[in-house]
């Protein structure tokens, strides 16, 4: 029973609000460690009123069960706070074939405070449908925490973009 | 993870638990836990309160909205702030707790305190509609107020000599900017839109004008632990005024200070509409103790 194996296990552990991620595509799997027979697993919340976040414990811990790991402790973290930079590459492309528009890359962030946004900023997301990159923001809040409502302004189809921090 | 109705993922937890069930051993596992020998526990467990029941308590005023929002969108918005707002407290409360060492966790703390216990700021409590004391237009000036004041907080709390509260404060700082700039975006739309929506605005944002000098008030446990709100007046201020601006709403003539005896939020003493509130929040629990879903 290594970690390596457990890690291989707990990274085919899919999103339960995006399933077409898994937990380690969206970055939210941050460790598998074994100690004394023990699978340890920290995960880091999106938001930090993440729903979700139960489901993921349960189905990591149903998951290692199953493929023969007895004792498995899953653990939250919150330092460093996650980032949709840690969306792999991988990830984003799965996102994007789902038709849901990948975060763009954000980088850090800079010290003090945090600007003002009047307005919404010039559209950078490109349509995951037709890649048109005429695209509005309908409404920046959508059906789950990480994921505002766009429209295409071309293919006039409605698409979900999943926002960044 | 497939079930055969949508019910049963509510009731598949291994660790049944009151209204949610993390089922995390320990919730706040991967920062370092122990209280910094510069703190004084006592003082670093009260400021985790007041934190924490500032984001329960607007999570819950917000999540009156439910069903109720001008539009399927803003319904939606408004949930999805008080959700992120219900994960802070849920997170402030647990250390809150875990230093006051007396064994209490967020479930006891949320929902078994007397409303003199709770150390919330009066803007968070006050009636903003959908019922009484406003409308959607009230309710985005004190979310605007709120969440502006709560971001300049959280960015100064990023090096606070308690690790969880920092790292608690990393990641809510996002969501408060973008809660932030929703508010403005609203409060603009509005101030600027038709004489009947700029009148309502302001009318709205002379509603909560009067809690403003609380949110700055610093409290002696505040000033024992280096955290004076008034150092961030001036942030708020100018984000205020941005937004008053674009929105062409003149900021207001300053008011005194909505006190109840003099005393505020912090000291435990609270507006005439907490009682009503902390009995639809606390109610269930109460009446069927150590209930589960």
């Amino acid at each position: 029973m290594t970690a390596r194996a457990a890690l291989d296990v707990a990274s085919r552990v899919r999103d339960p609000e995006l399933p077409v991620l898994t937990l380690a595509d969206l970055g939210v799997l941050r460790d598998v460690a074994v100690e004394d027979g023990r699978v340890l697993v920290t995960i880091t919340p999106t938001y930090s009123g993440c729903p979700a976040v139960d489901e993921m414990g349960a189905d990591l811990r149903r998951t290692l069960h199953d493929a023969g790991f007895g004792e498995v402790e899953v653990r939250l973290s919150l330092a460093p706070a996650w980032t949709t930079d840690w969306i792999t590459d991988d990830g984003r492309r799965k996102l994007a074939e789902a038709g849901i528009a990948p975060p763009s890359r954000v980088g850090p962030r800079p010290v003090g405070p945090v600007p003002l946004q009047l307005v919404p900023p010039p559209s950078r997301v490109p349509c995951p449908r037709c890649g048109s990159s005429r695209t509005v923001e309908l409404s920046r809040f959508g059906s789950t925490a990480c994921k505002a409502l766009r429209r295409c302004e071309d293919c006039a189809e409605p698409f979900e973009h999943i926002k960044e921090i | 993870m497939s079930f055969d109705n949508a019910y049963e993922s509510l009731v598949d937890h291994e660790d049944a638990h009151w209204a949610f069930g993390t089922g995390f051993t320990e919730a706040l596992a991967g920062v370092d836990r122990d209280v910094p020998a510069a703190l004084d526990p006592a003082d670093l467990a009260q400021y985790c309160l007041m934190l924490g029941d500032d984001a329960l308590v607007l999570s819950q005023r917000l999540a009156e909205w439910c069903s109720r929002g001008p539009e399927l969108e803003e319904d939606v918005a408004l949930a999805n702030i008080a959700l992120d707002l219900l994960g802070q407290a849920r997170l402030l409360l647990t250390r809150a707790g875990e230093v006051e060492g007396a064994g209490r966790d967020e479930d006891a703390l949320a929902y078994l305190r007397d409303e003199r216990d709770f150390r919330n700021v009066h803007l968070a409590e006050i009636e903003c509609g959908p019922f009484t004391g406003g409308d959607f237009a009230t309710t985005m000036a004190r979310l605007l107020v709120f969440s502006s004041w709560k971001t300049a907080q959280y960015s100064r709390l990023l090096t606070f000599a308690d690790p969880v509260v920092a790292a608690i404060a990393a990641k809510g700082l996002k969501e408060l900017a973008y809660h932030r700039d929703h508010a403005a975006q609203w409060v603009v739309r509005l101030g600027d839109g038709t004489p009947e929506s700029h009148e309502r605005m302001r009318a709205g944002i002379d509603r909560v004008w009067p809690y403003l000098d609380e949110l700055f008030t610093a409290h002696h446990v505040e000033l024992r632990l280096g955290v004076d709100p008034a150092a961030f007046r001036a942030e708020v201020d100018q984000v205020l005024d941005a937004v008053f601006a674009a929105a062409g709403l003149d900021r207001p003539e300053p008011v005194p200070a909505a006190r109840v005896n003099g005393r505020a939020g912090r000291d435990g003493v609270h507006t005439e509409a907490m009682g009503y509130l902390l009995a639809e929040l606390q109610h269930l629990h109460r009446s069927l103790p150590g209930a589960t879903w």
